[in-house]
């Protein structure tokens, strides 16, 4: 007699006097939750799905529903059902519980505490409509001090720099977590819309070398696929010390998921498991950081920005004044609630901070030391939307990069599968059947619409504060109110309560 | 061949003058602890006098060959891709960092963690052989390619540390030796190296014996230990997808 623990957590509910039987739900659906019986019927499997929402957006006569299945364990604010599900998972297998995307658990989301100023009165805004808006933003090192020659001219040191339209880049998703499609669309609309995207710890893939100019390329502590031509390739390097998602642990890609492509691009041999150890084996100190950081810089002649990704932890503040001082062009901070390919659960849903919190302790901290200028600061960890691109240049932020805001434009539904690597989006896979299914070109207008749009409405936002340069929003923490906040947090945000 | 006295000059200089130059030989001396000589070098030769510095030949691109006639640092070889780098002295700790091409030949001992994650992709195959003894965690996450100890002054008693081999899934390290160390992972398949093991590093050996003015025969006469990846014993975590 089978005991079965665990029951499905969704039910597809299909309208049979609509459903016109073509059978596509079955073809769209890789993980097989639709099937067809020996006599003809489509029937469902139930447990196998995601909630992905393929078959629901191909369904030609809209006959399919997903539901949450409602079935329930005795009301328990302590245990809530996945609570007691995992401990059936863990017990019946013994293994690590692995998750994809950021936390979808309840932590307060600064963002949504902090409201907007607007001009009234005393200071007119500005339409955008009529008036120049700047969004133009450049990353890297900045002058402290003016100084002059002899002839009276102002001495220019050449920095390295990164110049984009719009403070919003395409944050890193390697090409092994994400298909070759999604770069493809990732890369094209970087380009058309003259900002960059970051191709991840996976290497460059050989055909996308033609986007250098629009590429950051990353630098992890696997090394996968770094040689000369790829830190030639970019316009940018990252080291990647860290990652919101998953603070402190390295990276796992099983042998099976590396096929023919991903073996030549991350230089490993196919079939063997990609293990990336937690730290850089030769960083265990800020010095030997900035040995790195140095060791790039000669490589590549002093001419590209060297950006140091670090994931938002205790002490960030400390953290990224150090990084500052050894040398880094650009730091980017990774807030918890950042996406991944796959982590543990544990480590996804309990380890890192808020984005918004660690920002603003770290700008502050920059300020106070006088050492702001030295450095960029870049964010992410689940920027959803233009008004929290516009609170984060006002917490301190010189831009965003975003991963899971791309991702859904280019159809991820948020079903927090990717692990499977059965993406029936064609995004978090490598099954060529399933990538067919992103059209890069229609991806890449899909990115252009969204960033284009979010541009549009950060301008229509900054000109109702009466800014018109996105250089006046960075650090105006008097752009921004708290709302249900703390009287700490309004001192760690260094923002006022709203009516102040 | 251009010579330079490095003695008063900082890193930056000593290193623009090198990529600047139309030269491809190079003959430095005085050379004072100056750091990423050689990195990133492509196409030339460079022969120094004196202590580099860390980060000695990092990034090295092919056709290059680095020469040291006394002691290296750290770091030495980081994540170097092709060309040859010879030390005639002692190397200090984490050289060959995620080396995925190239030689990296030491006459006498090396420091701590000398050759992690180095990977090997077609005809790109990096070797690295140590004269005398290596310090722990050698080798740690390989992943292809060839490490070689000889223990040339330990009369036959395990040339390496602790932890050597920690993590590997490819590549062999082969340690002349009487004697395995005495902590080595149930992953690593540690066994006496045959025949057709030897014959496959026999050209290597022969190399650097050439370089250092060793007897390769003699070498190749002692007992080798390899050690390999185990295919039984997987770092396989168990995941469940939640």
């Amino acid at each position: 007699m089978k005991v079965d623990y665990f029951q499905s957590e969704y039910e597809i509910i299909r309208d049979f006097n609509k459903c016109i039987d073509c059978g596509l739900c079955i073809t769209q659906c890789a993980n097989g939750a639709h099937k067809r019986s020996k006599e003809g019927k489509l029937y469902t499997e139930d447990s196998l799905c995601v909630n992905c929402h393929r078959c629901v957006a191909v369904c030609p006569v809209k006959a399919i529903k997903i539901k949450k299945n409602d079935y329930s364990f005795k009301d328990n604010n302590s245990w809530k059902k996945e609570d007691i599900t995992n401990i059936f998972r863990q017990a019946e297998s013994g293994g690590v519980l692995l998750s994809s995307m950021g936390t979808p658990k309840d932590y307060p989301i600064y963002w949504d505490k902090m409201l907007i100023n607007a001009s009234q009165v005393t200071n007119p805004s500005i339409d955008p409509l009529r008036e120049p808006m700047e969004t133009r933003t450049f990353l890297g090192k900045k002058n402290s001090t003016i100084e002059f020659d002899e002839n009276g001219d102002i001495k220019l040191e050449e920095k390295p720099f990164i110049e984009l339209s719009t403070p919003i880049m395409f944050s890193a998703m390697s090409y092994g977590s994400i298909s070759l499609n999604a770069h493809k669309a990732l890369a094209g609309a970087a380009k058309d819309l003259g900002i960059l995207y970051n191709c991840g710890e996976g290497g460059l893939h050989k055909s996308l070398y033609h986007y250098g100019e629009n590429t950051i390329i990353q630098v992890a502590s696997g090394r996968f696929g770094v040689h000369s031509d790829y830190l030639e390739a970019g316009s940018a390097i990252e080291i990647k010390m860290g990652q919101g998602a998953k603070p402190g642990i390295g990276g796992h890609l099983t042998g099976t998921k590396i096929n023919k492509d991903i073996s030549k691009t991350r230089m490993i041999p196919e079939g063997f498991d990609a293990i990336s150890p937690a730290p850089h084996h030769d960083i265990y100190s800020i010095e030997d950081l900035k040995q790195l950081v140095y060791i790039l810089k000669e490589a590549t002649d002093y001419k590209k920005p060297i950006i140091v990704k670090v994931a938002a932890v205790h002490n960030i503040s400390s953290i990224v004044s150090g990084i500052a001082r050894c040398g880094a062009d650009i730091i980017a901070i990774d807030g918890f609630r950042g996406g991944t390919g796959a982590a543990p659960l544990r480590i996804r849903d309990n380890v890192g901070l808020p984005i918004e919190l660690a920002l603003a302790s770290c700008d502050t901290r920059l300020r106070e030391e006088g050492i702001r200028d030295s450095v960029s600061l870049v964010v992410g960890g689940s920027i959803r939307n233009s008004a929290d691109v516009v609170k984060a240049i006002a917490l301190g932020a010189d831009a965003v990069y975003i991963g899971t805001s791309a991702l859904i434009a280019l159809g991820c539904h948020l079903c927090r599968s990717c692990h499977l690597g059965k993406c029936n989006w064609g995004i978090a896979t490598q099954r060529a059947d399933l990538v067919k299914r992103l059209n890069p070109k229609e991806g890449r207008t899909r990115l252009n619409n969204l960033v284009s749009a979010w541009t549009f409405e950060i301008k229509e936002m900054m000109g109702g504060m009466g800014i018109n340069s996105i250089e006046a929003l960075r650090g105006n923490r008097l752009m921004l109110r708290g709302i249900g906040l703390t009287e700490k947090e309004l001192e760690v945000l260094g923002i006022k309560i709203a009516g102040e | 061949m251009k010579s330079i006295n490095a003695e008063n000059l900082s890193y930056k200089e000593l290193n623009s003058i090198i990529r600047q130059s139309n030269d491809s030989k190079f003959c430095l001396t005085g050379v004072m602890g100056q750091r990423f000589i050689g990195c990133a070098l492509k196409n030339k030769e460079v022969e120094i006098s004196g202590i580099p510095g860390n980060a000695l030949g990092a990034c090295l691109n092919g056709g290059s060959t680095i020469i040291v006639n006394n002691n290296c640092q750290d770091a030495t070889g980081d994540t170097m891709n092709e060309g040859t780098i010879i030390v005639h002295g002692n190397c200090g700790d984490t050289a060959g960092y995620s080396m995925r091409g190239g030689k990296i030949f030491i006459k006498e001992s090396a420091g701590y963690r000398m050759g992690l994650h180095m990977k090997a992709y077609n005809e790109r195959q990096p070797l690295m052989i140590i004269g005398d003894r290596a310090g722990s965690f050698l080798g740690e996450y390989l992943a292809g390619g060839t490490i070689i100890v000889l223990g040339l002054r330990q009369e036959g008693n395990c040339p390496v540390g602790n932890f050597c081999g920690t993590g590997m899934y490819g590549g062999r390290i082969f340690l002349r030796s009487n004697s395995l160390p005495k902590d080595i992972s149930p992953h690593i398949e540690a066994t006496v190296a045959n025949e057709e093991e030897l014959n496959s590093i026999k050209a290597y050996i022969q190399e650097f014996s050439s370089i250092f003015g060793f007897e390769s025969e003699e070498i190749l006469k002692d007992n080798f230990y390899v050690l390999t990846a185990s295919k039984s014993t997987s770092y396989k975590k168990k995941y469940i997808a939640v």
